[in-house]
């Protein structure tokens, strides 16, 4: 089968690839753009480790094609920190011991930030039901809610 | 190691600094496993049987290593011939037998051949290609059913000296341990009650599949990168695999996505390792989910049968387990842990316990995170619990009764030294959980648990570098946050900042023999041989300045990072900062380092109390778990924050395991849900936050303390929860999981 040219843009760079039409956005940032940040997980969009967001939604990078990446916006974990600035999130997940393993975190932030943008106050139960599609298996959730929280909170305090 | 040798008042110890690794880990620079390349790499995939049970007649490789993307195609001929031997002596056969099938597929998804292609989408398709020939054979995945008469032969001769005669050839260990005589004390008892409890087999569920890139030479030389817990015995077990020399394959351990007991074996390791001397390109592979699900360990599954005789006062008089748990088809199950741990934490009469290690049409079980003790904990303090419903006794009372302690005689044969279950049992008392009002509809449980911890080989290394700042070198792979601790330890010693030490997950070219990242050994024995590594290198440092001062090296000190004189007769110097002393250690007599090697013996037990409330609807038999508290003794918690993840995490598996997750196998030995939809563990809106309290009963067999927490957490879930729930929907709960259909019709067979 040969292969597409896709035409990108991401974390704000224009990019550029070629790809199988089989070939998922996440196998693309991965394996030709060498963005190893987003993970695979499952490849079945139940686990959110490839979380990345497209024209500012958040999708599952494992369930979207890379061809369908075509003049789209595309932000990844990579894209989080200003330079040598960590976001508040970054920060907030490292004081908080919100990661163990850390397979999980790069989409766990990328979801939250998510979170955040759209919804600068929320609620425990709605930061718990956002984050529902982003499997963690260490840390029982509890120090990473708490993290998203403060972040929210110190974003608020900050505005 | 002496008691008076132990350290209680810390400057860095205790300390909750951030890790050393975040900044990697929240950037997405972090390498885990799969997130490497090498140039000319190939790319593998494996085929897999879809039959729980075949004979394989005929495997036709020809079309596929005809196609032209396809540069290498493997199958059992490729691997070394290791001997078979029965039991768990034979384990490189059993490892071998699992990574690539010989005779007989074992189980649905046992690897049969794999190739390697020019591209990940090509060597799946080539998979295609091959034509394997199965006679399909009767099969077996139920315990129970595996040890009946009837039931499917997996392997003749896999038992081993233990089992008794006259037992099927699927029953290959046989464990029987206890003292006292239970007959006897089950005539003293006022009530004795006894029941049956079944658990479902559950993956750990690590979100990173497995992972390697593997390049070997026809010179027997080798590298492997791979996400494992231990890249020692990766490294031995692919030697042995490949008939290659040891030490010829060095072995780097990535970043780990998890593993929980799950990566303390190889899969994939020595397949691409086959791949890439066939090819003579470096061949990278990395599972699917349902490759991970399908052909890696789950836990064991178990069925029990528990007696246990009681005083009105809630004296035990005499308790009996009988445990058989079925660990896919390989020896392996940890009938004998589930036996030893189960009464563990009390202190009893007369107990007896038997495991039973029985094989099935399944995947060759791996160690979950304290394997076997979860389930002989369900199963035992579910008993207690209903002796204390039926006696009109308060469960914590009844357990502090019969606590063990310091002397005790365990169920399992020794005698505990210090021990912190009773500390744990008056904290749950007096934790403001234990006596919070609960809501209609709501039950509380409670539960103990109780595991061994490990030793384990262990070789540590540090060095200094001129500015005084250090690097240590360690054999264990970090999960968990262990390169903070590690450090901790090492500033303690050293008396420098946390900051200025450098932790490194060493390849197996750098450092001796590591036991595996398991048995909540990193800690203790890493972190054991850490202190030793620093102090090996103040020892040189004293050395260093005793020279400058021009005294003798016996009348130097280390204080606060500083060589410092002994005493007023020693001389009168300033003291010398670790930095000055290594400032010009080139011309001094050389760089100065430390390093220690032991296999420690001294892990010190562990136990832990879960105070557990939830709410069961009739209507749907959904379970929430509303309040959940664990209580678990740590010996010292070197930084609290991560032991507290460690407590957490292992109740919100123990919430999974209890609620949700299990192997779920159809009526043609295939399993039916190989994917996190169908495979639900825990997601954030299913959990509270889950409230710890660190208990610290110093372990006498470490100088800080330690006792390991990483496995004890998941041992009274699954009986806290369901004494919880039972409580709540008024039938006691015997099977896991308590999923709604169950709950459903446990409620129903209630009236």
């Amino acid at each position: 089968m040969s292969k597409l040219h896709v035409s990108t843009t991401v974390n704000g760079d224009a990019v550029e690839y070629l790809c199988d039409p089989r070939e998922t956005l996440l196998d693309c940032l991965r394996d030709k753009l060498n963005l190893t940040g987003a993970k695979e997980g499952c490849g079945t969009g139940d686990c959110g480790a490839c979380s990345v967001t497209v024209d500012g939604r958040l999708v599952c990078s494992c369930l979207m094609l890379g061809v369908e990446a075509e003049g789209k916006q595309i932000a990844t974990v990579e894209g989080i920190a200003e330079g040598d600035v960590l976001h508040p999130l970054q920060q907030k997940m490292i004081e908080y011991a919100a990661l163990q393993c850390g397979i999980c975190t790069p989409g766990i932030l990328v979801a939250a930030k998510s979170l955040l943008e759209k919804n600068p106050n929320p609620t425990e139960e709605e930061t718990r039901y956002w984050l529902a599609g982003n499997l963690c298996r260490c840390t029982g959730y509890d120090k990473i809610i708490r993290a998203v929280m403060d972040t929210a909170a110190e974003l608020r305090e900050a505005s | 190691m002496a008691l008076d040798d132990r350290k209680s008042d810390f400057t860095f110890v205790g300390t909750r600094p951030n890790r050393p690794d975040g900044l990697d880990k929240v950037t997405g620079r972090a390498k885990f496993g799969a997130d490497i390349s090498a140039p000319g790499m190939l790319h593998g995939a494996v085929l897999r049987s879809p039959h729980a049970h075949a004979r394989i007649v005929k495997i036709d490789t020809s079309k596929a290593e005809a196609h032209k993307d396809v540069k290498a195609v493997v199958t059992r001929a490729d691997f070394a011939e290791v001997p078979f031997k029965p039991g768990l002596e034979g384990e490189f056969w059993n490892v071998l037998e699992n990574v690539m099938a010989g005779e007989k597929a074992l189980y649905d998804g046992h690897a049969v051949a794999a190739i390697a292609a020019s591209s990940a989408l090509a060597a799946r398709d080539a998979l295609k290609l091959i034509e394997v020939e199965y006679d399909v054979l009767s099969h077996v995945t139920d315990v129970d059913k595996a040890m009946a008469p009837d039931a499917p032969v997996i392997r003749e001769g896999a038992a081993d000296y233990s089992v008794p005669e006259g037992m099927h050839p699927n029953v290959v260990r046989y464990h029987e341990s206890g003292h006292g005589d239970v007959e006897a004390g089950f005539s003293e008892a006022d009530l004795v009650t006894e029941d049956s409890f079944v658990t479902e087999a559950t993956h750990q569920g690590y979100i990173e599949p497995h992972a390697c890139l593997g390049m070997l030479g026809n010179d027997g030389k080798g590298e492997l990168w791979c996400t494992t817990q231990g890249h020692w015995i990766a490294q031995k077990t692919c030697a042995a695999l490949l008939g290659i020399e040891t030490s010829q394959l060095r072995v780097t351990a990535s970043e780990i996505g998890g593993g929980f007991g799950g990566k303390t074996t190889v899969f994939i390791e020595p397949v691409a390792l086959a791949l890439s001397r066939k090819a003579n390109r470096p061949v990278k592979i990395v599972m699917t989910r349902s490759e991970v699900f399908r052909a890696t360990g789950p836990t064991s599954s178990a069925s029990m049968d528990i007696k246990i005789g009681m005083k009105k006062d809630g004296t035990i008089t005499a308790a009996q387990g009988v445990f058989r748990l079925q660990g896919g088809a390989f020896p392996g199950a940890p009938g004998d842990m589930t036996a030893m741990c189960a009464f563990a934490p009390y202190n009893l009469t007369n107990v007896k316990q038997i495991g039973y290690d029985v094989m099935s049409n399944r995947p060759k079980q791996a160690a979950y995170r304290a394997p076997g003790a979860p389930m002989g904990a369900f199963a035992v303090e579910s008993v207690i619990d209903e002796l204390c419903n039926k006696l009109g006794l308060d469960p914590v009372d009844v357990r502090l009764k019969n606590a063990a302690h310091e002397g005790t005689k365990a169920s399992y044969g020794p005698t505990y030294e210090r021990i912190g279950l009773v500390e744990t049992l008056e904290a749950a008392k007096a934790h403001p959980h234990y006596t919070a009002p609960l809501k209609p509809g709501q039950g509380r449980g409670i539960s103990c648990g109780f595991w061994f911890n490990h030793g384990g080989e262990t070789s540590v290394s540090l060095a200094l570098s001129e500015d005084g700042s250090a690097q240590l070198m360690v054999g264990t792979p970090d999960i968990g946050g262990s390169r903070a601790s590690m450090a901790l330890m090492a500033a303690e010693v050293l008396g420098i900042p946390y900051e200025n030490i450098r932790v490194t997950v060493a390849d197996t070219a750098s450092l001796g023999y590591n036991d595996v990242s398991h048995g909540s050994r990193v800690t203790y024995a890493s972190g054991l041989a850490t202190i030793k590594a620093a102090k090996h290198a103040v020892e040189r440092l004293c050395e260093r300045a005793a020279t400058k001062w021009g005294i003798p090296t016996d009348a130097v000190k280390w204080e606060d990072g500083c060589a410092v004189p002994s005493g007023p007769n020693a001389g009168d110097f300033d003291p010398m900062p670790l930095a000055d002393i290594t400032a010009d250690m080139g011309s001094t007599g050389g760089p100065i380092s430390g390093h220690f090697e032991a296999t420690p013996e001294g892990a010190g037990v562990s136990f832990g109390t879960h105070i557990v409330d939830a709410e069961v609807d009739p209507e749907t038999g959904k379970t929430c778990v509303t309040r959940y508290t664990v209580i678990q003794d740590a010996g010292k918690a070197i930084h609290p924050t991560y032991v507290e993840g460690q407590y957490q995490g292992g109740a919100a598996q123990g919430i999974g395991w209890a609620l949700n997750e299990e192997y779920v196998y159809g009526e043609d030995g295939r399993l039916q849900n190989s994917i996190f939809l169908d495979y639900r563990i825990p997601v954030a809106s299913d959990l509270p936050m889950i409230d710890t309290v660190i208990v610290e009963v110093p372990n006498p067999g470490h100088p800080f303390g330690v006792r390991g927490v990483g496995e004890t957490g998941i041992v009274p879930p699954l009986a806290a929860i369901a004494n919880a729930v039972s409580n709540a929907a008024g039938v006691r709960m015997k099977q896991l999981p308590m999923s709604p259909p169950r709950i459903l019709a446990a409620l129903k067979g209630n009236g």
